[in-house]
C-alpha cells in the first residue's frame, strides 16, 4: 500500500492525483497530496512509475504496514535505496530507455526448468515482507 | 458542456465505459469509422485495470499453418466450448492491431534476427501509449468518471450513462450516445488481485438490468500465486520454482508451470508453501528481471532475492478477469443482447475463444484488441442509423442512500466476497456449498434492495460496486450448480466427471429472479477429435 510522499522530494505536480486509478490522494494544503483513502490503494505501483522526482513509496505488503514498521519509515526506505525502483524499471525519465525495449520475454520460451533445483535443501525462508539487512 | 439541472449533460455518437486496453482499442476503432467518441473511466485511462498494472503476453501468431495448428491446440484444451470463426478473427485482427501499434511507436524490442519481438507487452508503457493515441484520434477522455448506470430510451435501446465526476465534487453527469460500448473489466470481487479493484463487474450490473444476458460465469474462477503480504499476482516466473514446506523442505510437485496447480493444491489443504526460483540457469535470470520487472519489484523491497529465498505464497482469486465469463455476444460486432449495448474485453464472455479455461496471459490480451476493435466499429455503425430519443430516467438499487439501519458497502462487500473468494468456494466447489451460498446470496439481494447506508458524495458509485459483487456472486453461483459436472477450471468436487450432455455455453442472467439456460448458439469446432 501506498505509505509514504516525501514532502521533501514532491514538488506538487499533482500528478499521482491524476493517475491513480483508485482515487487515494488529495491535494493538501501546502499542495503536497495527503493519502486520503489509503484503504482504496490497489498496490499496483503505478503512482511510483508515474512520479517524475521518485516521492512516493508503496510498499509491497497489500494492509498498512502500521506505524513501527520500516515499509512506512522514508529513512529506512530510502536508506535501502527502495525509491523510484518501479520508474527506473519501467524505463521512464530523463536518459532513460524504455524497458520495454529490454522485454525479451520470447527468449524465455525456450529455456526449460533445471530438473533439479540447484541449490541444497531445507531452502531458507524469508517470513516477513522486510528482509533488508540493518548494517 | 450545457448544464441541465445541475447535471452536466452532453452527446456523443459513440460512449465508451472504461479505460483499459479493450476501452481504448475501442474508442480507436469509432473514430477510424468517423464517430465521434466519449471515454469515461472510474480511473485513469493509462493506469486502470490489470492491464496496466501486470502487462500481458499476446496470442500473436502468424497467418499460415502455425495459426492454424494454435487454433486446433486451443480448441483441445478449451473443453469444447470456443467458435472456430472467432478464434479466426480475433487471431487476425489481433495481428494486424499490434503491427499498428508497432507503428505508433511502442518500443518492441528487438531479437538476434533483427526483428521486433511482439509476444509480449509491459502494461504501464502499453496502456499509456494507447490513452496517446486515443487523444490524437480524437477522443475525448474524462478520467474519474465512474459510471453508474446505463439509459434507454422508451422502446429499451441504450442510448446513454449516467455517473458522477469523483474528482470534481462529485458532479452527477450524463451523456447521451448513439451506441455504448462497454469495457468496464471482469470482476475480481476486490481481492487486491494485481490491478483489478477497479474491476467490480459494473459492466455486468448495468447491463443486466437493462436486460443483457451473461455466459460463462461458472468459470469466473481462477486464482493466482502472490507473496503471503501481498496482491503481486504474477505466476509465470514460477515454472522455474521449487515449493517448499514451512520448515524448508522440498514439496513434489509437477515441472515447470504445472508445479503451480500442486502448489495450490496444498494451500487449498492449509498447508504453508514457499517458492524460491532456484531452477532458472544463471544465464536467464537478467532476462527474466527484464521480462517481467513487477514480479520481482515487490520481492526487491521485500528485500529477498527469490533465487536464493523462498517466499511464501498465497492465492489469490482473479475471478473473471483470468477466468472467461461475462456478457454474452450476439453478432460479431460484440453486440450484447440488448440493442444499442456493445460489449469488448473482460466485460464480455471469452468462452468464444478460450472455452472453459483461464485465458489469463495472452489469449484475453488479444482478445481485449480484437473485441475492442470489434465493438468499436460496431458501436460507430450503429450509432449512424440511430435517432437519438427521449431518456428514460433510471431508477436502480443503490443510486440513492437507504434507510437508516441499512447495511455499509464494506459490510456488502465482505458478504459478498464470503462465498466467491475463499479456494474451497471457487477453486473446488461442491453442491452443497454452492446451494449454501446461493441461500445466503440471495437473503443478501433482498436486503439491500431498498439501498446502502449513505456514503460521502465522493464515493456514490461505491454502492454501486458493491451491489454489483452481489449481483455477479448470484450469477456465478446459479451458473455453478446448474453445470453439473467438472469441466476446465469450473471443479465440482461432487461431480468431478465431465457430463457430454453439457458440451454447451450456459447463459445466465436476471436481477430479483436469476436464471439459466443452455445457449442455443452451439459451439463451432473445426476439429471433430476435439468434440469430446
Amino acid at each position: 500500500m501506498i505509505e509514504i510522499v516525501s514532502a521533501t522530494a514532491c514538488i506538487a505536480c499533482d500528478v499521482c492525483i491524476k493517475v491513480c486509478p483508485t482515487d487515494v490522494f488529495d491535494r493538501g494544503a501546502d499542495g503536497i497530496p495527503v493519502i486520503a483513502r489509503q484503504s482504496d490503494c490497489q498496490t499496483c505501483f503505478m503512482c511510483e512509475a508515474y512520479c517524475p522526482v521518485d516521492a512516493l513509496y508503496v510498499s509491497p505488503v497489500s494492509a498498512p504496514a502500521g506505524p513501527d514498521n520500516p515499509h512506512t519509515d522514508e529513512d529506512a526506505v530510502a536508506g535501502h535505496g527502495l525509491l523510484g525502483g518501479y520508474r527506473e524499471m519501467v524505463g521512464w525519465g530523463r536518459g532513460r530507455t524504455s524497458g520495454a525495449l529490454k522485454d525479451r520475454n520470447p527468449l524465455l520460451k525456450a529455456v526449460p526448468p533445471l530438473p533439479e533445483s540447484r541449490l541444497p535443501a531445507p531452502a531458507p525462508l524469508a517470513t516477513t515482507p522486510w528482509n533488508h539487512r540493518s548494517d | 458542456m450545457t448544464a441541465a439541472g445541475d447535471v452536466d449533460t452532453h452527446h456523443t455518437d459513440v460512449l465508451v465505459i472504461g479505460g483499459g486496453p479493450a476501452a481504448t482499442w475501442a474508442a480507436i476503432a469509432a473514430t477510424e469509422a468517423g464517430s465521434r467518441v466519449t471515454l469515461v473511466d472510474k480511473g485513469y485511462c493509462g493506469t486502470s485495470g490489470a492491464t496496466a498494472a501486470g502487462g500481458n503476453n499476446l496470442w500473436l501468431i502468424p497467418p499460415g499453418r502455425r495459426r492454424d495448428e494454435s487454433l486446433r491446440e486451443r480448441e483441445a484444451a478449451a473443453g469444447g466450448l470456443t467458435d472456430a470463426e472467432w478464434m479466426a478473427r480475433v487471431l487476425s485482427t489481433s495481428w494486424d492491431r499490434i503491427d499498428q501499434l508497432a507503428g505508433w511507436g511502442y518500443p518492441f524490442p528487438v531479437g538476434d534476427d533483427g526483428r521486433q519481438l511482439r509476444i509480449s507487452l509491459q502494461g504501464p508503457e502499453y496502456m499509456r501509449r494507447m490513452r496517446r493515441k486515443a487523444h490524437r484520434s480524437g477522443v475525448r477522455i474524462l478520467d474519474h468518471h465512474p459510471a453508474t448506470a446505463l439509459t434507454t430510451d422508451d422502446e429499451g435501446i441504450v442510448n446513454g450513462a449516467t455517473g458522477i465526476a469523483r474528482q470534481d465534487g462529485a458532479r452527477p453527469w450524463r451523456i447521451g450516445a448513439g451506441a455504448v460500448v462497454l469495457a468496464t473489466g471482469g470482476t475480481a470481487f476486490l481481492s487486491g488481485s494485481f490491478g483489478t479493484n477497479v474491476d467490480t463487474g459494473d459492466g455486468y450490473l448495468m447491463a443486466a438490468e437493462v436486460g443483457a444476458h451473461l455466459s460463462g460465469m461458472e468459470f469466473c474462477t481462477a486464482y493466482a500465486l502472490a507473496p503471503e503480504w501481498g496482491v503481486h499476482t504474477k505466476g509465470r516466473m514460477l515454472q522455474w520454482a521449487s515449493f517448499y514446506d514451512e520448515h524448508g523442505r522440498p514439496l513434489p510437485t509437477q515441472l515447470g508451470l504445472a508445479g503451480r496447480k500442486d502448489a495450490q493444491r496444498a494451500l487449498v489443504r492449509g498447508q504453508r508453501v514457499f517458492a524460491r526460483l532456484d531452477r532458472a540457469p544463471e544465464h536467464i535470470r537478467q532476462i527474466m528481471r527484464d521480462a517481467q520487472p513487477n514480479y520481482f519489484l515487490p520481492l526487491d523491497k521485500a528485500g529477498i532475492d527469490p533465487f536464493v529465498t523462498a517466499y511464501p505464497l498465497r492465492m489469490v482469486y482473479e475471478g473473471s478477469v483470468r477466468g472467461t465469463g461475462g456478457l454474452r455476444l450476439t453478432g460479431s460486432d460484440c453486440a450484447t443482447t440488448v440493442p444499442g449495448l456493445f460489449a469488448a474485453g473482460d466485460a464480455a464472455t471469452r468462452e468464444l475463444i478460450t472455452g472453459s479455461i483461464s485465458g489469463g496471459g495472452s489469449h484475453n490480451g488479444s482478445w481485449a484488441i480484437a473485441s475492442g476493435s470489434f465493438a468499436g466499429r460496431g458501436a460507430a455503425e450503429y450509432s449512424r442509423r440511430r435517432v437519438a430519443g427521449p431518456v428514460v430516467a433510471p431508477h436502480r438499487v443503490g443510486l440513492r442512500p437507504g434507510p437508516r439501519d441499512a447495511p455499509t458497502v464494506d459490510e456488502v462487500v465482505r458478504a459478498a466476497q464470503d462465498h466467491i473468494l475463499p479456494p474451497q468456494r471457487s477453486h473446488l466447489k461442491s453442491g452443497d456449498r454452492l446451494t449454501e451460498s446461493a441461500a445466503a446470496l440471495e437473503k443478501l439481494w433482498r436486503d439491500i434492495a431498498d439501498g446502502l447506508a449513505r456514503v460521502p458524495a465522493r464515493d456514490a458509485y461505491k454502492p454501486r460496486q458493491a451491489i454489483a459483487l452481489v449481483a455477479a456472486a448470484r450469477w456465478i453461483t446459479a451458473a455453478s450448480l446448474a453445470r453439473t459436472e467438472t469441466r476446465g477450471i469450473h471443479r465440482r468436487e461432487d461431480l468431478p466427471d465431465v457430463d457430454h450432455r453439457l458440451t454447451h455455453r450456459l447463459l445466465v442472467g436476471g436481477l430479483d429472479a436469476v436464471w439459466t439456460a443452455a445457449d442455443s448458439v452451439l459451439p463451432q469446432l473445426i476439429s471433430s477429435e476435439a468434440v469430446a
